[in-house]
């Protein structure tokens, strides 16, 4: 199967039905999308599939042959999630850090589909779980990203 | 990393006297750095590190410590891990104080174990919200030594007197001759001087760093996933593992009815019988979880007196039944006046019983491990830890060699909160050592969410019986409290039978309200459950128990519990600073019910706690909505007595206010059958995104000693909450977590 990531093809020998997660992280050695729940729960492995934020754990491989594939490793790459580090950075966001390669794919999902997200916006995309409570500099930052 | 050590031996050191080594090595190197300091021939060198950690006290050692590279960026060795609590920044903001170096330009790194990183009396564990205050007077003594001897070099090097040269951040300066020296130039020719035998600290009113709102260091690898946690270790060669653990401690695999099919699923390599578990070696992690978990297994019943097998009648409720059921005196722990005499005498006395259930860690980096034998018969390990020589010293047991032959490697944190400490059943590290060791591969090990919800230690659940008695006025004169459960602490240093487990009975104990009268005591009941600490440990339950039957009390003596404590702090003038701050803090004490903006009637709650050395005081506002609770807003006033970076308390308050709100409100383990009905966050809820109050924090410095900041702002949350709920609600909340609870509201 043939995946596109960041912008590169990349050929993998896998059972099709294997989650995406599994593939950055075990086929490809791309560990900076993280492991979780594996059920949808918490968002750790939020990546972007033709620019919308997905959850890789329970993503088959299968299912995104064909798509653009945009993971954490590439986020400077893109106006926008530089936009999102930079806020990040300033309101000094993570904390154990765990979450976070995930919420700054969120976010920077939302930014490029809604550059001006009102308050109830942000709230309604960034739903990924941080165990380290960090949801009052998430917000703050995304405030600032949209300001940027 | 490829370390060269670069010791020289030392000459012996007195305790006292932490710095009067005569020679020593000073500068070692970083893999891709220049060699610097004094290098010593392979063969002696273990002798020689032997010969010098046995001289110095632990903390003194600098080139154990502190690199220096050529571009003067200093490469620093933590003795604390970081895990999101922010050490490794205030380890670079303490030590570049001293030493005057910029903070951001040091790269900090879990040390690996040795006799130097044992800054705890001898041992060292990253806990107890602990780090900074064990280790505050030794780093910054560390720095300025180091700084001692860099100026010491230069003054050499520039032929002048040491009394001429002063230092600017990363080089030392000869103000008279105009001429500098970066400290990356003069690095070598220090690490042959003698370490000066006095220092000179900064005055704290000099403070560049120390006290200030320095960035931290992990902040940008952390937001583009360049961070290494443990899960993200690779090693050369190395194949995957997964397991599956018997479904109650103390089982076996028995039969593997279709082992052979699953040894023949693409990738898989092997498959193993482990203690308590099932194991498959595979070449990917997703191949060895789907092959374990297809493992048809027969678990054989725990063996007759298997310590800690999990009974398979254990349920929550039971245990919480049995608790309550447990009557007595119990064992006094902490004792004032008579608290019999007093409350036969009252005017009236308040009864009530509180509880808390089991909580998992919930950490969201899943536990792992890599473990690699190398050729010269070592042990590598790459681990999630809390404490890399106790995990040295267990990892060497399991694999039956000398614990020196165990390397850990201790990498960043996913988030800990108590639950990376030894904690035999829970850790994967074990397994990864039998199993690298029979395919003869580095193996790299991860349990899914769900072994790890099934292997996490928990909360200890507890129960408490309060009685108070107060005088015609109202006014408190006596508390007894007793404790009935287990705690964390005796499960695994040992306890007294005689005497009482600190950790069951903290902030039931230790309050800080003058009341004349008080006997706290506990009765041990063992927890079938694996018990560990979570994060604030005892205090986590036991405030929300405590500071909630304040309130009861408060209102039985028809006395306004603000006004309350007042009275009662009126003789400790910091507690009374502090009750007043988080007041002002949130715009005046006021109770309630008031009706707010957006039409919701609101309550609020306060509550105080003085855990791991600082003073805490909380303020929660609350409203309820088809009778759960919401919870607007968090006020904190926090009193460390003196502090290193603020804004990183401000953040370490704002977690540990998520995490209080979050078990005061959603989180519960519920055992039935032996077995844990949640096996990953969809049966087991934690706080989400819009359950999250905005939180103020106001900290102040007493200049008392200084406290912890990872936990004390935990313990004042649920009760907080609580008691904002017991002014809304026909019903006062004594039992957690608050969402099992369908609270009414009382009439207006
Ligand atoms: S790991 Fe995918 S949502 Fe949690
Ligand atoms: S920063 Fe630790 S889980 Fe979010």
């Amino acid at each position: 199967m043939e995946l596109n990531i960041n912008g590169i093809r990349q050929e993998v020998d896998i059972e099709a039905d294997t989650p995406l997660l599994w593939a950055l992280r075990d086929t490809l050695g791309m560990t900076g999308t993280k492991y979780g729940c594996g059920v949808a729960q918490c968002g750790a492995c939020t990546v972007l599939v033709d620019g919308q934020p997905t959850r890789s754990c329970v993503t088959t491989v299968d299912t995104v042959v064909g798509t653009q594939i945009t993971t954490i490793e590439a986020i400077t790459d893109d106006p926008v999630g530089r936009k999102v580090v930079e806020a990040w950075v300033v309101n000094q966001v993570p904390q154990c850090g765990y979450c976070q390669s995930g919420q700054v794919m969120a976010a920077t999902a939302l930014l490029k589909e809604t550059p001006q997200p009102t308050d109830d916006g942000i709230a309604a995309a960034m739903v990924n779980l941080c165990r380290c409570g960090t949801y009052n500099a998430i917000a703050a930052a995304v405030r600032d990203a949209a300001q940027a | 990393m490829n370390q060269i050590h670069t010791d020289v031996p030392g000459n012996a050191a007195s305790h006292d006297k932490p710095f009067n080594i005569s020679r020593r090595g000073f500068l070692g190197t970083v893999a891709g750095a220049l060699v610097l300091g004094v290098a010593v021939p392979g063969a002696i060198r273990p002798a020689l590190a032997q010969a010098a950690a046995a001289a110095a006290a632990p903390g003194t050692r600098v080139p154990a410590f502190i690199e220096i590279r050529p571009d003067s960026t200093v490469f620093f060795r933590s003795a604390f891990i970081e895990g999101g609590q922010g050490i490794f920044t205030a380890m670079a903001q303490i030590v570049g104080e001293e030493l005057d170096v910029d903070p951001a330009n040091f790269v900090v790194e879990a040390a690996p174990p040795g006799p130097d990183y044992g800054l705890i009396g001898g041992y060292r564990f990253t806990g107890g919200s602990f780090s900074v205050r064990s280790s505050y007077d030794l780093m910054r003594k560390l720095g300025a030594s180091a700084r001692g001897m860099l100026l010491q070099a230069a003054a050499e090097r520039l032929s002048v007197p040491v009394a001429e040269l002063s230092t600017e951040p990363g080089r030392v300066m000869h103000a008279a001759s105009g001429r500098s020296l970066a400290y990356g130039e003069i690095a070598e020719a220090a690490a042959r001087l003698p370490v000066p035998e006095t220092v000179t600290l900064r005055e704290p009113k000099d403070f560049r760093w120390i006290g200030k709102p320095v960035e931290r260091l992990d902040i940008r690898a952390k937001s583009t996933g360049k961070t290494q946690y443990a899960i993200d270790t690779k090693v050369e060669n190395m194949l995957y593992a997964a397991v599956q653990h018997s479904p109650r401690l103390g089982g076996e695999p028995g039969s593997l009815a279709n082992e052979a099919e699953v040894k023949v699923r693409k990738g898989v390599h092997s498959v193993h019988r482990l203690p308590g578990a099932v194991a498959v070696v595979a070449d990917s992690w997703w191949r060895a979880r789907m092959a374990v978990e297809a493992l048809q297994v027969t678990w054989t019943e725990p063996a007759a007196g298997t310590a800690h097998a999990m009974p398979a009648d254990f349920s929550s409720a039971g245990h919480m039944e049995k608790l309550k059921a447990t009557t007595g005196d119990g064992v006094v722990f902490e004792e004032q006046g008579d608290a019999a005499a007093a409350l036969s005498s009252a005017a009236k006395v308040v009864e009530a019983t509180y509880d808390a259930p089991h909580l998992v860690h919930g950490q969201l980096e899943p536990p792992s491990a890599v473990a690699r034998w190398n050729e010269d018969g070592t042990l590598e390990l790459w681990i999630p830890n809390q404490a890399p020589e106790m995990f040295q010293g267990d990892a060497a047991k399991v694999a039956d060699i000398a614990p020196e032959k165990v390397i850990i490697h201790s990498p960043m944190l996913g988030g800990f909160f108590g639950r990376h400490f030894l904690y035999q059943s829970a850790n994967p590290y074990p397994q990864a050592i039998l199993l690298a060791k029979a395919i003869g591969r580095p193996i790299k090990l991860v349990w899914s969410r769900e072994e790890e919800f099934l292997r996490d230690t928990l909360r200890p659940m507890g129960v408490v019986r309060f009685r108070a008695g107060l005088d015609q006025d109202g006014n408190p004169t006596a508390v007894s409290a007793v404790a009935v459960g287990e705690g964390a602490t005796g499960r695994w240093f040992g306890r007294q039978p005689d005497k009482v487990d600190s950790s069951a009975v903290e902030g039931i104990a230790g309050k800080i309200y003058a009341i004349p009268n008080k006997r706290i005591a506990q009765i041990h009941v063992d927890d079938p459950a694996i018990i560990g600490f979570w994060r604030s440990v005892g205090h986590s339950m036991n405030d929300f128990f405590s500071e909630t039957f304040f309130d009861e009390m408060a209102d039985a003596g028809r006395k306004d519990p603000y006004e309350l404590r007042l009275e009662l702090l009126k003789d400790s003038a910091r507690h009374h600073t502090l009750l007043q701050a988080v007041a002002e803090l949130s715009g005046g004490w006021k109770r309630g019910p008031f009706a707010a903006e957006d039409g919701t009637r609101r309550a609020r709650g306060l509550a105080m706690a003085s855990p791991f050395g600082s003073e805490v005081a909380t303020i929660a506002e609350v409203s309820l909505s088809d009778g759960q609770v919401v919870v607007h807003d968090v006020w904190v006033a926090i009193d460390p007595g003196s502090i290193v970076n603020p804004r990183v308390i401000e953040h370490q308050v704002n977690s540990a206010v998520a995490l209080g709100v979050s078990s005061a409100l959603l989180e519960e383990v519920v055992y039935i059958d032996g077995l844990p009905q949640a096996r990953n966050y969809d049966g087991y809820p934690i706080l989400t995104p819009d359950m999250m109050p905005r939180v103020h924090v106001r900290i102040i410095e007493s200049g008392a000693p200084i406290g912890g900041i990872g936990e004390p702002g935990l313990p004042g949350v649920p009760p907080a909450i609580a008691n904002a709920v017991a002014v809304l609600a026909t019903e006062r909340p004594r039992s957690l977590p608050l969402s099992k609870t369908t609270f009414e509201e009382k009439k207006a």
